[in-house]
């Protein structure tokens, strides 16, 4: 091989032996040992994502305007991601919208022990928002869900509202045509793309 | 240009595998530290400073390594900087350590990416619940799957190209003794019947985890004229990041992507990538991957980078532009380190020494590397004559 070195070989400053005690000759070596740890955080969410999730308990869902551009971002994080600036404006959106893209998902994942993979993480553009989050798409088939595709929340029973994105359990189709993606861009305003 | 003149005299790797049960995270850099320093013809002592990569500690849960690692890494005493730029991170870290030698701040460099997965679980740690989103993402496969779905939809392209790609890099990856996954046995049949993780990725078209670290020896004008061996130049180094939602993204295609490119490219003095490039080292961790990068770095025209797969002009045998012929991401994939690897196996393409994975004759070679929301781009351009 051009490169000298074969990756079977050890270094030579990594190969010193080291001399055990006779009494753990036939010991087996320990090479791991498993510690699992956890931890558990208290997030304080800030102004534009306390007002999202108040909006949630109400099933309103609202986001962020950006003030160069006009954008909406939903969930709304306090700052524009296309221009830098503080957000002052936050505005409703719709809890209709569509399907910009998807995966069928045949893993079954730890947050959820719930839900039972086969199941459709898609990317849901909610009307009146200028980008997507991942959503599940339920209610519906994983072979028969489209790129373009029309969806509606599905919300928890009033007496179950809390203060969290939970609150959407999944998006359904609603039955309405298709919305045509003309090109690869996240919904946006014309010149948006920059 | 300002810049001083900087080149690679030395790569190290170690053997990458899924454990690496044999050496602590300290012993996994030295292997590959010291690897680099031979090959250079170099001592510790020689070093000026260390530049080191890892993705996020929440990944291994020890926080800050590079403390930790600075006695392997022999720089105790000396400058040690720690890169964080989530997967794209071995890439940054070498971009990094590039410029305290291009900026006359240290002589000779050591810059190492490393990863050891087996003592981490990377995918959940890439899924943590947050109670202001849905939580039901399954890692990176997860993310990147429906993106992959625009690609297929928008370019058109055939349902088994990405299997097309994953059988040729692990193929590729047979010619590398370093490269994790070695499967001989591999099929174009087997990839296709092998079972959907996040449709459309199959499982055989995702990275494996591996264990593993990558150094190299940068140095400047002087130090490189005066080294008795190879060397790889370097003709330009680019790095850009933009959010990772926003409206009028490009999924496929980020304005990051195409704008590093588009710099790195015109420090080179390269024109036309696909005539100029004679090995790429590409950041594929998915299959789909590769033809979409060929179009956003402008290796083929939008639409129709699938059709280079197709053709097998990114195979190293018969192809005009060879794709990863050490194996790749999908082939080798220590998170930390996989950037790095391209950048060094680029290196290795233009300084020869590349063993049975060698391109023949390579003079140019690109390396590419990229991470989070397909947010963070490193590429660099390396030659085998002085620019």
């Amino acid at each position: 091989m051009g490169y000298n070195q074969d990756p079977s070989v050890q270094p030579d400053a990594l190969s010193g032996k080291v001399t055990l005690p006779a009494s753990l000759d036939d010991v087996e070596m320990v090479q791991a040992v498993r510690t699992p740890a956890a931890i558990d955080y208290i997030a304080t969410p800030g102004a534009s994502l306390s007002a999202y999730l108040r909006g949630m308990k109400q099933k309103k869902i609202l986001g962020d305007v950006c003030p160069v551009t006009g954008q909406v971002f939903v969930p709304p994080r306090g700052v524009s991601p296309v221009s830098g600036q503080r957000t002052t404006e936050m505005v409703e959106v719709s809890d209709q919208g569509y399907v910009e893209s998807f995966n069928v998902t045949r893993l079954p994942i730890k947050s959820r022990p719930d839900l039972k993979p086969p199941y459709v993480s898609a990317w849901v553009v909610p009307d009146g928002s200028n980008v997507g989050s991942i959503a599940l798409v339920a209610g519906i088939e994983p072979e028969e869900v489209r790129i373009g595709m029309r969806v509606g929340a599905v919300w928890k029973p009033d007496d179950e509202l809390e203060e969290s994105a939970a609150n959407i359990l999944h998006w359904e189709p609603t039955g309405e045509p298709d919305v045509v993606l003309d090109d690869l861009r996240i919904i946006g305003k014309p010149g948006d793309n920059q | 240009m300002s810049k001083q003149r900087a080149a690679v005299i030395g790569v190290g790797q170690t053997k990458y595998a899924s454990t690496r049960g044999d050496v602590s995270m300290a012993g996994l850099v030295r292997e590959a530290a010291y690897r680099a320093l031979e090959m250079a013809g170099k001592t510790w002592a020689d070093i000026d400073a260390v530049v080191l990569g890892k993705a996020p500690d929440f990944f291994e849960g020890v926080m800050m390594p590079e403390i930790y690692l600075a006695e392997a890494l022999g720089c105790v005493g000396k400058p040690i900087l720690r890169v964080h730029t989530a997967g794209s991170v071995g890439g940054s870290t070498a971009v990094v350590a590039t410029s305290l030698v291009q900026g006359g701040i240290h002589g000779t460099v050591l810059t190492l990416g490393f990863e050891k997965q087996s003592e981490s679980n990377a995918m959940w740690a890439l899924s943590l619940p947050s109670p202001f989103t849905t939580s039901i993402n399954a890692g990176a496969g997860g993310y990147f799957s429906p993106i992959i779905r625009r690609y297929m939809e928008y370019s058109g392209a055939p349902e088994l190209i990405g299997c097309m790609v994953a059988l040729k890099d692990r193929q590729h990856a047979l010619n590398n003794p370093y490269a994790h996954v070695q499967d001989h046995e591999l099929t174009f049949d087997k990839v296709v019947e092998s079972p959907m993780l996040w449709d459309p990725i199959r499982y055989s078209e995702t990275c494996p985890s591996s264990d593993g670290a990558c150094a190299m020896i940068l140095t400047d004008e002087t130090g490189a004229e005066a080294h008795d061996g190879p060397v790889a130049w370097i003709h330009g180094t680019a790095m850009r990041s933009e959010a990772n939602n926003y409206g009028g993204r490009n999924v496929v295609s980020p304005k990051a992507s195409e704008d590093c490119a588009a710099d790195v490219f015109a420090q080179a003095g390269i024109t036309n990538p696909r005539e100029q490039i004679d090995a790429v080292e590409m950041y594929v961790p998915f299959s789909w991957y590769e033809p979409m990068w060929l179009e956003s770095l402008g290796f083929a025209e939008k639409g129709e980078g699938w059709r280079m797969v197709e053709s097998g002009a990114t195979n190293m045998v018969g192809g005009d532009l060879p794709v990863n012929c050490s194996g790749g991401v999908l082939s080798t994939n220590p998170i930390g380190a996989s950037g790095m690897i391209r950048f060094a196996e680029a290196a290795l393409q233009v300084m020869g020494e590349a063993g049975a994975h060698q391109v023949d004759g390579a003079k140019t070679a690109f390396g590419h590397a990229y991470g989070g929301g397909a947010q963070y781009y490193a590429m660099w351009v390396v030659g085998a004559e002085k620019p």
